[in-house]
């Protein structure tokens, strides 16, 4: 009898957990795909319906005319802008960063330590410190308006750096030594040893660099001055009507071009993405 | 050497700008024509200047507004996702992380069509339940509320992984020995579970602190109706504050100082966090 009323007390205690549980998972997955879905029903309505007493969810004016309108504006030639800067600037920085991590993690020459130290603390500065310099040095460099800034100044990334030594230090010694007995250049360790075991780590790194890149918003803004060469995220910014106002139907448009390529990659990559977040809190 | 490529490129791109932006506080200049050398003079303007002072309090009121709510929910969230009974747990992890993924200017934009306060969904849905429009946008505080929503939108689902992460580190055993000494779940999670945390709750709130002085994206897109960082600079952050100076008016000197004494602040603060949550290590 005991035992009954215990394993009954049990059961109701889980069933309460259970519902407990979902009454905070549903919520709040729900209210983190409202932005979505809203974005999406959006870029499909026409302007008068966007703000209309009683709401307007679904209605029979619903169509594809303005993502024909943002293409007529030249969405395609932003999404390669946006495109291009994200591939270019996470290939250079996948180059630099395991190419430094490797002299960190497996050379030791002087001053080793001290420049580890100094990369470190470069990663608590925040972009907003430099980039008025950062700026002044563009113009002055005749590169404004280039794509050049959103490549080359960011291929230092020191967390990159800061990741591919932590990979590159668990591969073993003796198989570099290996590489040179046979007669491998330095170099050749690095093409030939090193970066096919560490395509794994270059394949997290690469995606979180290219969606910081794709997603980018002040720097661009700042560079990219004519609208030709603007990124995704700065033509969302910047179609406004005549009067200053916000186009919102053409924005949700451009936004949804914009955040589909980076959810079909999450979609498909999704444990790289965590493990790349995971990362910094770990080690840290 | 493999590492002088990055070295150089990061002396050009990191170093020098650091140091001239020293340089450039201390001079008056707004784009062209010479330098002047002016001392202390920005320095000072700056210490009297309430729209900095303005922002850097922005900063820490949007924090207190989002990051204890923020944390706490992401740390329940994980507990429940590091739970073996949930189902369909890949599909609610996928849709918690998803926004982190997301372009957030565009985010921003539809953020600020549910806010209308007229016709947006948010008081569409209130008023549905009897509730008072809320200006969401046009109210000093409620517009910080905004902004806070919008950036817990964007970064709980990354806390969320950074400390369902962490707790894969903590043995099972600990919690569940605890469940039998009778301890309700709650009591578990307040008494095992967050002290052996500690460490990684430290890290996430370490860069929401970062996180919240630096908001840029948020406040363009949501509060720049009548200047950006409205109303009455009451989601002005310190990085829009920079923004205004140098791309809006050309004071690219006085920015130089803004973002100095900035950084300073967040320097500050950052050990401060350290040596205060982190001392019992």
């Amino acid at each position: 009898m005991a035992v009954i009323t215990e394993n009954t007390l049990i059961k109701t205690k889980t069933i309460g957990k259970r519902i407990f549980v979902y009454l905070v998972l549903i919520p709040t997955c729900i209210f983190m795909m409202l932005p979505f879905f809203w974005m999406l029903i959006t870029s499909l309505k026409p302007m008068a319906e966007v703000f209309n007493v009683p709401m307007i969810i679904f209605s029979r004016n619903m169509g594809l005319f303005n993502y024909r309108y943002v293409i007529d504006k030249g969405v395609w030639i932003r999404l390669w802008n946006t495109f291009l800067i994200s591939f270019s600037a996470t290939t250079l920085r996948l180059f630099f960063c395991s190419l430094a991590g490797y002299g960190f993690a497996k050379y030791r020459f002087p001053g080793r330590e001290f420049l580890f130290l100094v990369l470190i603390a470069s990663m608590i500065v925040p972009f907003a410190v430099i980039i008025v310099p950062l700026y002044i040095m563009m113009v002055n460099f005749h590169w404004v308006d280039t794509i050049l800034p959103l490549v080359i100044p960011g291929a230092a990334s020191a967390f990159g750096i800061f990741f591919m030594r932590q990979y590159i230090r668990c591969i073993p010694d003796e198989l570099l030594d290996a590489a040179r007995i046979d007669g491998c250049s330095e170099f050749g360790i690095y093409g030939r040893v090193i970066l096919p075991i560490i395509t794994p780590g270059l394949i997290t790194l690469g995606l979180i660099f290219f969606m910081q890149v794709w997603n980018d918003f002040l720097w661009p803004l700042v560079i990219l001055k004519s609208p030709e060469n603007q990124t995704l995220p700065v033509m969302i910014a910047t179609l406004t009507g005549q009067a200053g106002t916000n186009m919102y139907t053409y924005q949700m448009a451009v936004s949804v071009i914009s955040i589909t390529p980076l959810i079909i990659i999450f979609l498909i990559f999704q444990r790289r993405f965590t493990a790349g977040i995971t990362f910094g809190a770990v080690k840290g | 050497m493999f590492i002088s490529p990055f070295y150089i490129l990061f002396a050009i791109f990191s170093v020098y700008p650091i140091i001239f932006s020293i340089y450039l506080s201390f001079t008056k200049w707004k784009g062209m024509g010479p330098k002047v050398f002016v001392g202390l003079e920005n320095y000072r303007r700056l210490f009297g200047d309430p729209i900095f002072w303005q922002s850097i309090r922005n900063g820490v009121i949007i924090f207190f507004l989002y990051v204890p709510i923020m944390t706490l929910l992401a740390l329940v969230l994980a507990v429940i996702l590091n739970a073996k009974f949930v189902r369909f747990f890949r599909i609610f992890r996928t849709m918690l992380v998803a926004p982190y993924v997301t372009t957030m200017i565009a985010v921003g934009y539809v953020f600020s069509i549910m806010m209308n306060a007229r016709y947006g969904l948010f008081n569409m849905v209130l008023s549905s339940i009897g509730i008072p429009p809320v200006p969401w946008l046009d109210n000093v505080w409620w517009a910080r509320v905004s902004i806070s929503l919008l950036v817990m939108w964007a970064w709980l689902g990354y806390n969320m992984v950074i400390m369902l992460a962490g707790l894969q580190t903590i043995p099972k055993d600990l919690v569940e020995a605890a469940t039998i000494d009778g301890a309700n779940s709650v009591q578990a999670l307040f008494h095992i579970t967050v002290p052996l945390m500690r460490p990684i709750i430290l890290f996430c709130v370490i860069l929401s602190t970062i996180g919240s002085f630096g908001l840029f994206n948020e406040v363009y897109t949501l509060t720049s109706a009548g200047g950006l960082g409205g109303p009455m600079y009451a989601t002005i952050t310190p990085l829009v504050y920079i923004y205004r100076q140098a791309f809006r008016n050309y004071n690219f000197s006085y920015a130089s100082t803004v973002s100095y004494i900035y950084f300073v602040i967040i320097f500050a603060l950052t050990l401060l966090e350290l040596r205060y949550f982190g001392r019992e290590e």
